[in-house]
């Protein structure tokens, strides 16, 4: 049977849409009028998943909902069998994911039992007016070059990063149709449980939703400067972020970390301090509007990305740049 | 416990970016002359993982590497850290592929090593950043996986991941045999042991050949590929930025909160 349509997963955070969602069903529209074909999205979840799949159903031609106590919690293998059991009764073309906590495990394991193949972290999605073939850009080398794939089998499968796309405005005019399907999965199939989910959220303004972004680097040297950092956070009314050494290196929770391996994050402002800006942390924020580098090595990676620029110890020039911020504040 | 590891050798993804040139004809990535190759970082970890069980429960581990010209320095550090075994894929016919032939490949040379408890690949390689090995592992095995682990412990004959979420983590437990991808939150990996390296040096990796393992060639490398680069390219930066100075460092510090509300930054 010939592929056809474009499929998007769908994640379901309590009950709504997740903001990946809203990515993919903005790329998955743009793929499917390119294609002249229909745009589709699976929703799976445990009881949850009626009212998400009726406002997927205003923005797609056709929503396969799959509603199973297995699906509770994310699990490889029930979730491979969700995919797998829709694919073989939709045959798209293309399939979307993610590139979150759920899609990068599954979109591989789901393709490879499918006997096709995936393209993980994508930024870019084209259609080949060639032969409608499905080009995918993806960083590589942690973004030191791009590389645009096709994949040879069907479907093709591609998880795109997270804020890379622009985001479908959602309407419940529903005009899809909603089609359930059993997933019929024996479950003693599924050998992993979920034993408990920890939040380690930072207190304050969440790093995805903030406007204004102080991250510190390995510069830093030690845990006790970020409180500087957090200071000047709570000032400007931001969050603090990390690059990955100083996570790495305990001065602050994992949970801070921006980049290729930790948070994507777009804010208006994202002020470096002591970050020397790898290509890997720059994957993290690249999308912020203005960025500003405070820096003791002129040649630092980060300027070549920054708005603004400030050669010198952190040490001596924030305390500066505090003093005028609040000045100008007029606090 | 018997664990198996899979590890990459990759250019230093800790060279500057400057140095980094890549041949958009080849489809390659040119080494920079003083850039000597390195394991991934995340499969270091991965190497990380399987020793912190061995210390804890006992076991073996065997490393697994494929491609082609691995240099033995780098690809032993497994066996000076305190991994048992070094069983190289190295031929010409295995490389060039994409996750799935590599993995296809991975998973015949699991099945020649016989019974295992758990295999560890990293979240994904420096180079290509795909993270989709594992996967393809345990899809040809039938395994259970888990990604993105921060802490890897096994307990009553099960194995019980903390796997990084995006707000934190959960605890997952799976029945073994099991495939878990490691994250660098699970810390630094070990040094190497003097007494390590000596024995590293003595210790001579088992080299499997396509044919050792029973693969046809077809099926494996750029041959055994599911996908295809059309492209690969740099994407340039143009520098933009606006250097602000001032008579000292707190100074330019000032300035720079001027400059930022002029442009309605704060």
């Amino acid at each position: 049977m010939e592929n056809k349509g474009v499929m998007i997963f769908a994640e379901v955070t309590d009950g709504k849409l997740s903001p990946i969602t809203r990515e993919l069903l903005g790329a998955g529209r743009k793929l499917a009028n390119d294609l002249g074909e229909e745009l589709s999205a699976i929703i799976a979840g445990s009881g949850v998943v009626s009212t998400a799949a009726k406002i997927a159903a205003g923005v797609t031609d056709k929503v396969y909902v799959v509603d199973d106590p297995l699906l509770k919690d994310y699990c490889t293998e029930a979730y491979a069998a969700v995919v797998e059991k829709v694919c073989q009764i939709a045959h798209p073309r293309i399939l979307l994911m993610g590139h979150t906590t759920i899609g990068s495990d599954l979109a591989p394991r789901a393709a490879f039992r499918m006997g096709t193949a995936a393209k993980t972290d994508c930024i870019a999605l084209d259609i080949d007016d060639m032969n409608k073939q499905l080009l995918v850009t993806k960083p590589i080398f942690g973004g030191n070059a791009l590389a645009v794939f096709t994949m040879e089998t069907f479907p093709q499968v591609a998880t795109i990063r997270v804020k890379s796309m622009t985001t479908q405005a959602v309407e419940s005019t529903g005009k899809g149709e909603i089609i359930e399907v059993a997933l019929g999965l024996d479950p003693a199939a599924v050998k992993t449980t979920v034993l408990q989910k920890v939040v380690a959220e930072n207190e304050g303004v969440k790093l995805e939703d903030a406007s204004v972004i102080i991250t510190g680097g390995r510069g830093m040297g030690g845990p006790e400067g970020f409180k500087q950092l957090e200071e000047l956070a709570k000032l400007l009314k931001g969050a603090v972020g990390a690059s990955r050494p100083a996570c790495d290196n305990g001065w602050v929770k994992d949970i801070m970390q921006i980049g290729l391996t930790g948070k994507i994050v777009s804010p208006d402002v994202y002020i470096a301090v002591a970050v020397s800006g790898t290509t890997q942390h720059l994957a993290g924020c690249s999308g912020a509007r203005n960025i500003i580098a405070i820096n003791k090595d002129p040649d630092a990676n980060i300027f070549t990305e920054a708005r603004f620029g400030v050669v010198g110890d952190w040490k001596k020039v924030l305390p500066g740049f505090e003093a005028e911020v609040k000045k100008l504040m007029g606090k | 416990m018997k664990m198996i590891v899979c590890v990459k050798q990759v250019l230093d993804p800790e060279a500057p970016p400057t140095k980094f040139k890549i041949d958009p004809n080849a489809y390659n990535v040119l080494m920079p002359s003083d850039a000597a190759p390195v394991l991934s970082p995340f499969d270091e970890q991965a190497v990380e993982a399987a020793l912190r069980i061995k210390d804890a429960n006992g076991g073996t581990i065997s490393v697994i590497s494929l491609g082609a010209n691995l240099q033995r320095d780098v690809v032993k550090k497994p066996l000076s850290m305190g991994a048992d075994e070094l069983i190289l894929l190295e031929d010409p016919a295995y490389v060039d592929g994409d996750s799935w032939s590599t993995g296809y490949a991975l998973a015949a040379a699991i099945k020649k090593l016989g019974q295992f408890d758990l295999i560890f690949c990293g979240r994904q390689a420096a180079d290509s950043d795909s993270g989709q090995v594992g996967a393809a592992i345990a899809e040809i095995l039938g395994l259970t996986q888990v990604t993105v682990a921060r802490k890897v412990e096994v307990m009553d004959g099960k194995v019980r991941v903390e796997r990084v979420t995006a707000d934190g983590y959960e605890t997952i437990e799976a029945a073994l045999p099991a495939l878990i991808t490691v994250s660098n939150e699970l810390g630094e990996p070990r040094y190497a042991t003097i007494k390590g390296i000596i024995e590293a040096k003595r210790k001579e990796p088992i080299v499997w050949k396509p044919g050792d393992i029973g693969l046809d060639t077809f099926k494996i490398g750029a041959a055994g590929s599911r996908t295809r680069m059309v492209k690969v390219y740099q994407p340039v930066h143009v520098s933009k930025c606006e250097m602000v100075a001032g008579a000292n460092e707190e100074d330019a510090g000032k300035n720079l909160a001027k400059k930022m509300a002029e442009a309605r930054l704060l």
